[in-house]
């Protein structure tokens, strides 16, 4: 690990109307690291998501970018800083067309349509989607929208992406060229954070692994250390067990 | 102020306030259960005085003996306009917001001429009521037995509504389609017969707001632009679809408006209802009692 | 030439047509249709601004068409300045108050914010209804003059107002023309389409409203200067109801919201149709030119609720048809 981290999330806390979703959680990512943060239902990790790409603001805390403290950085801003996200239900901009969509991304970097458009292009080719271009949004698949979110966050140039449970519901076949498509991101020398729910498809895909569980940090790892790791089973099977 | 003077105020701007929540509670009813906001909620009510009215001069018996009639006919009316009009507007893929607004303020501009049509522009009103020009005095309080006569019916009906919502299997498919559109259809509850009954509701509550305005209101084919534009400034400050909420927020309207008409020229009584809207809005975007 | 490019030579032909008609046309009661046609088109073409491309419902816009006529009026009539600078200062005047309104209005979602600018406009109309120094409740009267280009007066023959009218039709035209190909329109439509996703995406949310509100009361003001000027009449009624705000908005819709071509196509069916059934069918105060009048609204905007526009776009590119 270099001695820079690209992301510092330092004793961050986050509490909801009494309820403690984050509890004094600190996590670094390394530049070109591919982190899975996971974690049982409601251990806290859309809330450390959310923080992170500053949908709202921490309770206490330091939220570190890159050298730079963005704690304060309002949501808008924090893309101009160089973070990007894709949402776990797609929220794609209906009324537009693909290529539109992405070039909202686009703009982040250029006022200039004619670049925004080349450079909107190129990501979806870069995605795969180049060939629907011009559909209309609303007329994707599901796993065309997934693609459509990754575009447009590429488009803005982030240096770290934040991928939310973009692997849930996709089929076997539509989930492999979904990890294909992150390897090949990650190559470019984006820093990733994925949330997963679902270790089982994150594991083989990432560097290093967070486990959260009841707002804390349980566990943190190479995953093949981590899934052997007694605490995680344990939360993992107990939160089986509530469900069932 | 007097003491006698300030409860005076105060009596007559809870009645009002009771008549603006009967008015406003439909829109909040509907809006609550499908997101649609009645642009025609004022014609309702138009509707309804003129069904009171001509009720009136055909059969000749006492407006206030009318009021089943009446709230039968706007309830079968309600229904019609869902299933005639909003359920086509609700089909729209994109911008389906917009297209509701504009089917139902089209709907209020056939309504409006479809009244002149029948009954004429003409100022129309019903002079002989039991009601009519009598007064009631509570502890050297005077007020004007129709209004309280109105205030009477808006808590029957608000009570009713809540044994409704809470006792009955309408009141719980209401609740159910409210909370959760995609799981009522999961359950087997009808949307459609829902959607209708509750619109059919929503209007036999404004037309019992009708049958009594009748009494001591003038009928005319604009009568209802006025009312429903508190109405719908009552239902956004209680929050859109809290029944209760409007219920509240139409009371504290009646007052506020009560007491500004003596403290301003009375044609700019409803500029201070105006800012306490904006007021409570700006601090608590989603009114009063409403969810986000 | 890029599809975009095809829509100028549209634009061209349009207005070439436009321009021709009051050489062929002499009759008052038609020339006055199609200026009340253009007029709405580009009020439309206003709000369209603020409500198609950015999704600010607004249904208070008569406020800003009241503020341009009023300042128009008066100051042509207190201090004898041109109509042309009193559009103009009447547009900046509503623009300033757009942005200190959108500035607490536009943290509201939904039904709050359309209700919040109803209620606003229904304030304006209270305010100058009891506001003697503006005229009150009996308006403001514009003098008899001779005909002149310098203030806007013409007597006797009205097409100079169809010149005017199509002037200010095509400048809205092409501001939003302009704005839809550039960062600000992508923005506005993104706002408009998700505003959370918009914001993930860097767009500047709040900065985006408030341009969109600027821009779009600058033009509904200049509108209700040209407005005050061609009829040399106003009171509170006359150009401050909440009817006007519907008005505003609807041939909008009726045509295709958020599209450039939407408010005249729907300004173009809404507006003759008006006048026509009011003026041949009104006239006897049975209602049946409301009847039609509210049938045909609620006919369109649920047989075709993208606007009548997208009965010829099927073919065409697929993201302006939606």
């Amino acid at each position: 690990m270099t001695a820079s981290p690209i992301l510092d999330v330092r004793h961050v806390s986050k509490r909801f109307d009494g309820l403690l979703a984050n509890d004094d959680v600190s996590v670094s990512v390394a530049r070109g690291e591919l982190l899975g943060l996971i974690g049982p239902n409601g251990a806290g990790k859309s809330t450390l998501f959310n923080m992170i790409a500053g949908a709202f603001p921490v309770t206490s805390g330091e939220i570190w970018l890159d050298g730079t403290d963005i704690t304060a950085v309002a949501g808008t801003r924090r893309c101009a800083h160089g973070i990007a996200r894709t949402f776990q239900v797609p929220r794609s901009f209906d009324t537009m067309s693909v290529l539109e969509n992405v070039m909202v991304g686009s703009f982040m970097r250029t006022a200039s349509a004619s670049t925004a458009r080349i450079r909107a292009l190129e990501t979806l080719e870069y995605v795969g989607i180049a060939g629907r271009a011009q559909a209309p949004a609303v007329d994707l698949t599901p796993p065309e929208k997934r693609r459509l979110e990754m575009a447009r966050a590429l488009a803005t140039e982030p240096k770290l992406l934040l991928l939310d449970e973009v692997m849930t519901g996709l089929t076997p076949a539509e989930a492999k060229a979904g990890v294909d498509l992150i390897r090949r991101v990650r190559e470019r020398g984006v820093t990733i954070i994925m949330v997963e729910h679902v270790m089982e498809i994150v594991m083989p895909l990432v560097d290093r692994a967070v486990v959260l569980h009841l707002g804390k940090v349980l566990a943190e790892g190479k995953p093949s250390e981590v899934v052997r790791d007694e605490r995680v089973i344990k939360a993992y099977l107990g939160d089986r067990h509530r469900a069932a | 102020m007097t003491a006698q003077a300030f409860f005076q105020v105060l009596a007559s701007g809870l009645l009002m306030g009771l008549l603006y929540a009967l008015i406003a509670v439909g829109l909040s009813l509907i809006f609550g259960l499908m997101d649609v906001v009645n642009f025609a909620h004022g014609e309702f009510l138009m509707v309804a005085m003129y069904a009171t009215f001509g009720l009136w001069a055909i059969v000749g018996v006492d407006p206030v003996l009318l009021m089943p009639l009446v709230i039968a006919f706007m309830f079968v009316f309600g229904a019609a306009v869902y299933l005639g009009v909003v359920r086509f507007a609700m089909r729209a893929k994109t911008n389906s917001g917009m297209v509701q607004i504009f089917a139902t303020f089209g709907l209020a501009i056939l309504i409006q001429g479809v009244s002149q049509l029948l009954f004429s522009p003409d100022y129309r009103s019903i002079p002989a009521s039991w009601l009519g020009g009598r007064t009631v005095s509570i502890g050297g309080v005077f007020l004007p037995l129709p209004q309280v006569y109105g205030g009477l019916i808006s808590v029957l009906a608000f009570a009713g509504l809540y044994l409704l919502m809470s006792r009955t299997d309408f009141g719980k498919a209401l609740e159910a389609t409210r909370e959760d559109q995609g799981a009522v259809a999961l359950v087997g509850i009808d949307r459609n017969k829902v959607f209708a009954l509750g619109w059919g509701l929503g209007a036999a509550l404004v037309g019992l707001a009708g049958s009594v305005l009748a009494i001591f209101y003038y009928i005319h084919p604009q009568v209802g632009g006025p009312f429903a534009l508190v109405a719908y400034v009552v239902v956004a400050l209680g929050g859109f679809g809290s029944v209760f909420g409007a219920l509240a927020a139409g009371l504290i309207v009646g007052v506020v408006e009560s007491f500004a008409a003596i403290a301003m020229p009375p044609a700019m009584k409803s500029i201070p209802v105006y800012l306490l809207y904006l007021g409570v809005v700006f601090i608590r975007p989603s009114g009063l009692f409403g969810r986000l | 030439m890029t599809p975009r490019r095809w829509q100028l030579v549209v634009l061209f032909a349009v207005t070439a047509g436009f321009v021709a008609v009051p050489a062929v046309l002499r009759d008052a009661y038609l020339l006055n249709v199609l200026i009340l046609t253009l007029m709405y088109a580009a009020l439309a073409q206003s709000w369209n601004i603020l409500g198609g491309y950015c999704g600010q419902i607004s249904l208070g816009h008569a406020l800003y068409f009241g503020c341009g006529a009023y300042v128009t009026s008066l100051l042509f009539t207190k201090l004898g300045v041109s109509p042309w600078f009193g559009a103009m200062a009447g547009g900046c005047v509503a623009a300033v108050l757009a942005l200190a309104l959108g500035y607490p209005c536009f943290r509201l979602a939904g039904h709050y914010f359309s209700i919040a600018t109803i209620v606003i406009a229904e304030i304006g109309l209270l305010l100058v209804h009891n506001w003697d120094a503006v005229g009150g409740a009996q308006g403001i009267q514009w003098p008899i003059s001779r005909d002149s280009w310098w203030t806007l007066q013409f007597a006797r023959n009205k097409a100079p107002y169809v010149y005017l009218a199509l002037g200010l039709f095509v400048i809205t035209w092409l501001v939003t023309y302009w704005i839809e190909g550039s960062r600000w329109g992508y923005w506005w439509r993104a706002v408009k389409d998700n505003t959370e996703a918009a914001e993930s995406l860097g767009v500047e949310v709040f900065r985006s409203k408030m341009a969109a509100a600027a821009l779009s009361a600058f033009f509904t003001a200049v509108g209700g200067g040209f407005y005050a000027a061609f009829v040399g009449y106003i009171d509170p009624e006359s150009v401050m109801t909440f009817r006007f705000s519907l008005l505003f908005a609807l041939p909008a819709v009726l045509g295709g919201i958020g599209t450039l071509w939407g408010p005249l196509v729907g300004a173009a069916i809404l507006i003759p149709m008006t006048e026509i059934t009011r003026s041949y069918m009104g006239g006897s105060g049975n209602g049946v030119d409301l009847i039609i009048y509210g049938a045909l609204i609620m006919f369109i905007a649920l047989a075709k609720p993208e606007g009548v526009l997208s009965l010829f776009q099927r073919d065409a590119k697929p993201e302006a048809a939606r």
